[in-house]
């Protein structure tokens, strides 16, 4: 829903990325490229399997230089932290800048689904919020990009070309026309623009 | 301060509006996830507002059953994340067998998957005679679901895959016929059950209980109204007693933290304080 006076941009107060098939590839670009004192959270939606628990903590954990960890329900979101949605949970923002989730049903077969934590960021961030769609097989994140960009957001999409899967972004791109087609390495230099002081 | 939104602001009438007209309380509900379900909702009865929503349930009680329905209903699994079941066994089952009598309350059955995984688990366990089982929810239909014991026959490959992976000593097909289209669990399971339609939100607490499971229900609710469940919880356990929350809920956050200590940490399994 469109509302007046959200059209100026401020200074960004968090950042959300979907990703999909080709997920950890693109994510082991952009986030060890964020550096310690990054000022922004970060909290990702990546489709996994149901049933398992999540390895990509533990992996990006080793990777990076911000501490890396699975949403938890009511956890506040805290600057220059990496938040990974949990398998078969969705994972929302709340008004007050916590975390909550919910076993709601799969939106697009998926649970965590990238609209759903979108759409819940643009709303509680407005005009403060990044959202970033990478390679994906399906069109899950292009409802959520989309909101964001409705919010008065920053959207970047992963150029398709470049893309493991190029479906999602190429969704994302038709449905939100504001969003910039980017590189990774255009995606990270966009980043870490918006989340350093 | 920005405005509120316009679309906001009518949220939180809609959700006064069904308080006063029906008795069910949303107002603490987690705001992103109810406005993804009134959304839903809003657009189910193919209106475009939430004022219009608003004046539809207030003048159509049958609507608002079924929206109600809708705002309430959650879908769960038996042996749903076996790990914890396999911690209750392993870890829980030897201090409820120092017990002669035993309650247990499944806070939120939805369906009665827990219901029946916990209901199995205490057969096996040889706890069964001893035991009285409270099943409640605010939903009527889930309600009476759960005291029928049918689910889809599609579903018991997983289920019987989770309760295997739970500690199952025998088959999950022994404790099931397939008839009405399902798989109908054995009645016995359901003899030492009390299904009853309460309310965290607004209800208060249970006779003394050694065993409380309520598992991704609260993940519902905001941070204040997690207080008044857990407090309930808290003052439903007797000494030592143990509540089991969902493999993503923690008390950390709560204010009642201090009344309890973590048992099973990783399945967050925790255990009312004793003094």
């Amino acid at each position: 829903m469109s509302e007046p006076g959200v059209s100026a941009r401020r200074t960004p107060d968090a950042v959300v990325i979907g990703a999909s098939a080709g997920a950890i590839q693109a994510l082991l670009h952009i986030l060890p490229a964020l550096p310690e004192d990054y000022a922004l959270p970060v909290l990702i939606v990546v489709h996994v399997p149901p049933g398992r628990r999540s390895e990509l903590t533990m992996l990006f954990a080793a990777k990076c230089r911000l501490p890396v960890g699975e949403g938890e329900d009511k956890e506040p979101i805290l600057p220059g932290t990496v938040t990974f949605a949990p398998p078969d949970y969705h994972m929302l923002v709340e008004p007050g800048g916590t975390i909550s989730l919910s076993r709601d049903e799969q939106v697009l077969f998926s649970r965590p689904s990238i609209d759903v934590l979108f759409e819940s960021a643009a709303d509680a961030y407005g005009p403060g919020l990044v959202g970033v769609v990478l390679t994906g097989a399906n069109e899950d994140g292009a409802q959520g990009l989309a909101a964001v960009a409705q919010a008065g957001g920053m959207t970047l999409v992963q150029d398709p070309a470049s893309a493991y899967a190029r479906a999602m972004p190429e969704a994302a791109l038709k449905a939100c026309r504001a969003a910039r087609r980017m590189s990774l390495d255009g995606i990270v230099a966009a980043l870490l623009a918006a989340g350093t002081r | 301060m920005e405005d509120e939104k316009i679309e906001d602001i009518e949220i939180r009438l809609l959700l006064e509006a069904l308080y006063r007209r029906y008795h069910y309380d949303f107002r603490n509900y987690a705001q992103a996830s109810i406005k993804r379900r009134l959304r839903q909702a809003r657009e189910r009865q193919g209106v475009a507002t939430y004022s219009a929503l608003q004046d539809k349930l207030l003048h159509d009680p049958a609507a608002a059953a079924r929206v109600l329905r809708f705002l309430t209903v959650q879908v769960s699994d038996f042996f749903r994340d076996p790990s914890y079941f396999k911690a209750i066994r392993e870890k829980v089952v030897p201090h409820l067998k120092t017990y002669p009598s035993l309650k247990v309350w499944i806070a939120g059955c939805s369906a009665g998957e827990e219901l029946h995984s916990l209901a199995i688990l205490f057969r096996e366990e040889g706890l069964e005679e001893r035991t009285l089982f409270y099943a409640t929810d605010i939903n009527q239909d889930a309600l009476e679901a759960a005291s029928r014991g049918i689910y889809p026959l599609d579903r018991m490959k997983a289920f019987t895959e989770n309760y295997r992976l739970s500690g199952g000593r025998a088959s999950l097909s022994d404790y099931y016929s397939t008839g009405y289209g399902g798989a109908v669990f054995d009645k016995s399971l359901r003899e030492r059950v009390l299904f009853s339609d309460h309310s965290l939100v607004t209800d208060a607490v249970f006779s003394e209980m050694q065993l409380i499971s309520c598992r991704n229900v609260m993940i519902y609710f905001d941070r204040q109204l997690q207080d008044r469940a857990v407090g309930l919880f808290r003052d439903s356990l007797g000494r030592g007693g143990f509540l089991g929350l969902g493999s993503k809920e923690t008390l950390r956050f709560s204010e009642h933290v201090d009344a309890f200590s973590e048992f099973v940490r990783e399945e967050k399994i925790y255990q009312r304080r004793k003094a």
